[in-house]
């Protein structure tokens, strides 16, 4: 107990500085994620030619190992939190874009039919169908995406991006366990935290016509 | 109102799916496309909204080529049910009906109102608008499919196998309930089926087609009594071509066509000598140019002492009569409910053209009321040959 005392007295402003860089580093990432690979999941779902050769290629970056695509932005983009966001958003890309891809996707082909014989556009379908009926399994992309991103954004510290990372490689260069666990638990929680709060924004996006059928109100 | 001239549809791969077909309804007409599955009923019907366009030919709405159209508004002027329903999951019934009228811009609370006029119209709830789709059944939820194609009141609707995926008791309520309702709208309805029962039911104007090219057009009755060839007949099916055959008899296929008449200036003793010979107790009473006048019973003669009177004075002239091209099934009820052991039948000049027993009426509608049900025992007493 003494020492958990000491320890916060210690390390309290620093653990709290970390934690908002690392926060501050995923949701920048997850930000961009959302922005880019949203617009390019519907876009897709309707090239289904391209569509497969984009997603094999984003499958395949998921693969690189994480360090490397971080080594590889140092070069581009040099140090710091810059490099991390753009990595971390790179890897985020692809829950989100699958998710949106097979959520426009299966979108049943007869609301499709229906919506263009009753005269909406292009766009009035992408808003007004599409896009509702894929809520669920795109939020469920986004929530993946920030969980492993809270994960990843501890690697950020190798590249000078900050966050817990620091404190979890500080005590393994120091041979500090104390602080390999003040950096561990807190970015465990995180992930643990930022799961419930995204699952409830999940429930609250879907609209309650489909939220109703699928708890079988 | 809408015209197909030599319209072709030939999909990627070379599949021709509609063979230079022409066509044209008019308004107020309820048209049913049927023919067997892959004919090319879907095909024609979607290039009339234009979510399949012709490869050749063109199909002109009121006069205008269709493709000269704003496609968006020219979709949102034509009502469209599927048979897969499509209702929208996310939306209350009240904005799945009100979703066309919204597209075109009519201010939310119009557009609401006009919602629960067409609940009114059906008879539904109007509880049913706060509703979810999942949460009625699939005949409910067709129910709403075609209130949402008259949301903004189009002059045409088209329907594809609207009522396929139900149950059939729910079908047959649908399909009167919608019959009824195209009537008192007078709306243009493009009905595909593949339901010979059910066009017969609905349709003015059947259209049958086969391999992209249509085979017969023409009303029910035309269809049934002079289908084109053969496949029109397998199509229709022999049971109900029989049974049509019957529904479709006219007066002058039944009736003896030799009834034992009398001229008008005969005398009542030359009647009573020629009833004794033919065996009858009434004749019929003509004119010199044939045209029929009443008739006489033995009864009339009976009480009129004086035998050398002529027949026209006694005779009795009220007598109803029946065209012979009348329909069986349009005559039966007439002369069935209001007693009639016989009927004179006449021509369109009103001349004697033979006479409807009870009898041979009772012999038909056994027939095709009871079928070979020997052993039930029918309400109509056969009555005995009147004249
Ligand atoms: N999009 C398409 N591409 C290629 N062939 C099609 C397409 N749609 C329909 N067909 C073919 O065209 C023919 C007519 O189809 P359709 O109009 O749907 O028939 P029906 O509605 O009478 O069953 C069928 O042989 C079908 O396989
Ligand atoms: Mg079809």
């Amino acid at each position: 107990m003494d020492s958990l005392q000491n320890f916060f007295s210690e390390y309290g402003i620093l653990l709290l500085e970390k934690t908002w860089e690392h926060l501050y580093i995923s949701f920048a990432a997850l930000a961009l994620g959302v922005i880019v690979a949203v617009p390019l999941g519907i876009l897709l779902a309707r090239l289904p030619k391209v569509a497969g050769l984009i997603m094999g290629i984003a499958g395949i970056v998921q693969t690189f190992p994480s360090l490397a695509i971080l080594a590889f932005f140092i070069p581009l983009l040099g140090i710091g939190k810059v490099p991390a966001i753009a990595a971390l958003f790179l890897y985020s890309m692809l829950p989100i874009l699958r998710n949106t891809y097979i959520g426009v996707k299966n979108v049943d082909p007869n609301l499709l039919e229906a919506s263009r014989g009753m005269g909406m556009t292009a766009i009035q379908r992408t808003v007004r169908v599409e896009l509702p009926l894929a809520v669920p399994v795109i939020m469920a992309g986004i929530r993946m995406s920030a969980v492993y991103l809270i994960g990843w954004a501890t690697l950020a510290s190798f590249i000078g991006g900050g966050g817990l990372g620091d404190l979890i490689f500080d005590g393994l260069n120091l041979f500090r366990p104390d602080l390999i666990i003040g950096g561990a638990v807190p970015v465990t929680l995180l992930a643990i935290l930022l799961d419930w709060l995204l699952g409830r924004l999940e429930r609250t996006a879907t609209p309650v016509g489909i939220r109703m059928e699928r708890e079988g109100a | 109102m809408l015209v197909f001239d030599n319209v072709s549809k030939v999909y990627a791969g070379g599949k021709r799916a509609v063979d230079r077909l022409n066509l044209e309804i008019e308004e107020g007409e309820f048209v049913c496309l049927i023919g067997p599955s892959g004919c090319g009923k879907t095909t024609t019907m979607k290039m009339i909204n234009r979510l399949v366009r012709p490869t050749e030919g063109k199909i002109l709405l009121n006069g205008e080529n269709l493709l000269d159209k704003n496609v968006v508004n020219l979709r949102r002027s034509i009502g469209y049910v599927i048979q897969q329903i499509g209702l929208f999951p996310h939306m209350t019934i009240r904005d799945n009906i009100a979703l066309v009228p919204r597209l075109k811009g009519m201010p939310a609370e119009e557009r609401y109102r006009r919602a629960e006029e067409l609940m009114e119209l059906v008879n539904m709830p109007k509880e049913f608008l706060d509703r979810y789709p999942h949460e009625l059944s699939g005949g409910q939820q067709q129910r709403i499919g075609v209130l949402r194609a008259l949301a903004s009141d189009p002059p045409l609707i088209l329907m594809d196998e609207p009522f396929g995926a139900l149950d059939p008791i729910t079908r047959d309520s649908l399909q009167a309930e919608f019959k009824n309702l195209q009537q008192t709208l007078g709306k243009t309805i493009i009905f595909v089926t593949h339901d010979m029962d059910e066009a017969l039911k609905l349709a003015d104007k059947i259209v049958i087609m086969r391999a992209g090219k249509i085979v017969q057009t023409g009303s029910p009755d035309e269809i049934l009594r002079h289908p084109a060839d053969e496949f029109v007949e397998d199509f229709i099916g022999k049971e109900r071509l029989a049974q049509a055959r019957q529904q479709l008899q006219t007066v002058g296929q039944i009736m003896n066509p030799d009834p034992v008449s009398v001229g008008m200036g005969e005398t009542l003793s030359q009647a009573v000598r020629l009833m004794r010979k033919r065996r009858v107790d009434s004749l019929l009473v003509t004119d010199g140019a044939g045209v029929f006048r009443g008739w006489v019973t033995v009864e009339m003669i009976d009480r009129h002492k004086n035998w050398d009177a002529a027949v026209a004075d006694i005779m009795e002239t009220d007598v109803p009569t029946v065209r012979a091209d009348t329909l069986l099934r349009d005559a039966t009820r007439n002369i069935l409910v209001r007693g009639l052991k016989y009927v004179p039948v006449v021509d369109e000049r009103k001349q004697l053209a033979g006479i409807l027993t009870r009898t041979s009426l009772v012999d038909v509608l056994y027939d095709s009321v009871w079928g070979d049900a020997e052993d039930e025992s029918s309400g109509l007493p056969a009555d005995g040959e009147g004249a």
